[in-house]
């Protein structure tokens, strides 16, 4: 072996240990944020401590009601509450939520060969958001039903038909696109039909008044309505289309020498595209259904991913799955931190914050 | 030559394509037919316009055609993908639609050539390694291994390009203007690589508008407005004229210290 051949080895590797300690990096962000995560909030850390106490360390509220008084109990049972129910559900589906959208947005990008692509692209969003203005119109939730407290049967209709919507529209948007072939086509397509069931989603919600305070949380994307069922459901659909994503990745990278030259290596186009379709419509649906729109967190993690590393799309996928988490995670901390006790909607932090690093990418390549 | 000359490695039969979409096709080709035996470099010239790249793209079964393209004897569409892969490599035109592989080190890249040799899901074998290192070192990418495409000047790139296709250790390679960005240097490394490719019993079929390197082939097809104008041995006079005749008599072909070179007859006095 001459030493060139043995430098570019040891240079391959260094590169691949880069994506390994990025990886744990994002991990132990994850890690740190979920705790920080957990004690942000209207009463701050004061249902943290009490739970940390040896009573309240010690196992299931019902054994220490008996040794304790009842003030304390109670305390212990609202901390409990406030931690178990609410905070620990919405942490952790910050994250979930984050990595969809982050594998959706490592998936789009791929796919399309565009590094500007977006999950919300082909207008899977709206329709997703239009599935879920038909659902709560049609079983009647109103501002008196708290959705986070909702059941597994609600979460599941409400993820099924934002995914029934999301690919509905993505259908659409490639009917009217007339396939994939045509890039350029495809984004315009995914515009008008944006365009259009972002409409109808008003409309909707224009003719049934009552879901009007839960679309507009909606719409402007909040982590607030993720409880344990809702949490389940993405894990439940989030790690088989990582599974499937991860599995098409040397295909993917394929594809990114262009369609020409991936059809003369054999890959099957047509098959690939409606997987990745699929799986970019499924993580995209069902995470609008539990936090609704919640821009830029797609875009952003697998651009944030390569400006690190850069690397094959199996690493990537992976990587932008944890970006996407520590993003969401973050803004969602930020959103609950930043002016407590009053909450921002996460959503709307991820769009200026997000507008902003898209702003400064695009003059970046320009530049 | 041994016995594999006298086996056709690709060949087309009344070969006619159409471009654009929907309404807006036309025809670009019309019944061209060729065949180029093993070990052959076949050279494919003609003005702009006259359906290079679109014949090359029909070969490579690329292009939706009517009539019938052959590989090795079998019907290019009865090979199942993978293993027409394997036996046909293709090179697009100035890497176009690579873009989205700028990420990729020209390791990655090349080990893309692999693609068709390996087994969904398994990792690359030792003998894929071996492949993208050979292929790698014959365009002198070796030394930039690890550097992302995309950081590559567009010489660079193209010879990377080139090692993918080389990677596939095919038996026949398609090849759309393959010179293009490079250097006279390369350009010469790129002649002496094909004449080894051929030597070693491979085919290979190139779109080159440079006439004096397609002169460098064992025979040329020449192209005009979508029909063979003619198809010959570089070095005959037949082949001369009809090159001459296609470029409107503004190119004259010469020979200089045993290569055909084309010049352009440049009009009015000389001075």
């Amino acid at each position: 072996m001459t030493p060139l051949s043995a430098s570019v080895r040891t240079d391959r590797l260094r590169q691949r240990r880069r994506a390994w300690a990025l990886g744990l990096g994002l991990l132990l962000a994850c890690l740190v944020l979920t705790v920080v995560g957990l004690g942000v909030g209207s009463t701050g850390w004061s249902p943290v401590w009490t739970l940390w106490t040896p009573s309240g360390l010690g196992g299931t509220p019902s054994s220490t009601l008996t040794g304790a008084l009842a003030a304390d109990a109670m305390d212990l049972e609202l901390g409990r509450q406030i931690l178990w129910d609410i905070r620990a559900p919405r942490t952790l589906g910050a994250l979930a939520g984050g990595a969809l959208l982050g594998l959706a947005g490592a998936v789009a990008q791929g796919l399309f060969r565009n590094p500007l692509a977006d999950p919300f692209l082909l207008g899977s969003a709206s329709g997703a958001t239009l599935g879920v203005a038909s659902a709560l119109s049609v079983m009647g939730l109103g501002p008196g039903v708290g959705l986070a407290t909702s059941g597994w049967a609600v979460r599941l209709g409400l993820t099924g038909t934002a995914f029934v919507g999301s690919v509905s529209a993505v259908l659409l948007t490639l009917a009217l696109a007339r396939g994939v072939q045509h890039t350029l086509r495809l984004l315009l397509a995914g515009v008008v039909v944006g365009v259009v069931l972002g409409a109808l989603s008003s409309l909707v919600t224009l003719l049934s008044p009552d879901i009007l305070q839960a679309m507009q949380g909606f719409m402007l994307g909040t982590t607030g309505f993720v409880g344990w069922p809702a949490l389940g459901v993405m894990a439940a659909v989030g790690v088989p289309c990582l599974v499937i994503a991860l599995a098409l990745s040397r295909m993917l990278d394929g594809l990114s020498l262009g369609e020409a030259t991936a059809a003369s290596l054999g890959l099957p186009l047509g098959a690939l595209r409606v997987a990745l379709v699929a799986v970019l419509a499924l993580a995209t649906g069902t995470a609008v259904a539990q936090t609704g729109l919640i821009a830029f967190v797609g875009l952003a993690a697998p651009h944030l991913v390569r400006s690190a590393v850069k690397t094959t799309h199996a690493p990537l996928l992976a990587l932008s799955c944890l970006m996407g988490g520590v993003l969401l995670l973050l803004a969602d901390t930020l959103a609950r931190g930043v002016m407590a006790p009053q909450e921002l909607p996460v959503g709307v932090l991820t769009a200026v914050l997000g507008g902003g690093y898209l702003l400064w990418l695009m003059h970046r390549r320009v530049g | 030559m041994t016995g594999m000359a006298t086996h056709i490695a690709i060949s087309a039969q009344q070969v006619s394509a159409s471009l654009g979409d929907g309404s807006h096709q036309h025809p670009v080709l019309h019944g061209v037919s060729v065949a180029v035996p093993a070990g052959c470099w076949l050279s494919i010239v003609g003005p702009n316009g006259a359906g290079k790249s679109t014949l090359l793209k029909c070969l490579g079964g690329l292009l939706p055609c009517t009539g019938t393209v052959q590989l090795l004897g079998q019907d290019l569409h009865a090979w199942a993908p993978r293993e027409r892969a394997r036996r046909l490599s293709w090179l697009g035109q100035g890497g176009a639609g690579s873009d989205g592989a700028d990420d990729l080190t020209a390791y990655d890249v090349t080990m893309l050539g692999r693609l068709p040799h390996q087994s969904w899901l398994s990792p690359p074998t030792d003998a894929d390694h071996a492949a993208v290192e050979h292929a790698l070192r014959q365009t002198q990418a070796w030394g930039w291994a690890n550097t992302p495409l995309g950081e590559l000047s567009g010489g660079e790139r193209q010879r990377v390009l080139l090692a993918r296709a080389l990677a596939v250790d095919a038996d026949v390679l398609l090849m759309d203007e393959p010179l293009a960005n490079l250097d006279p240097p390369h350009q010469v490394d790129w002649l002496l690589l094909v004449r080894q490719l051929v030597a070693s019993g491979k085919t290979v079929v190139s779109v080159l508008h440079e006439i004096t390197t397609a002169l460098a082939a064992d025979e040329v097809l020449v192209l005009h407005q979508g029909r063979v104008h003619h198809c010959g041995p570089s070095s005959d006079a037949a082949t001369h004229r009809a090159l001459e005749a296609v470029f409107e008599r503004r190119i004259g072909i010469h020979r200089l210290m045993d290569h055909w070179v084309a010049l352009p007859k440049l009009k009015g006095p000389t001075c």
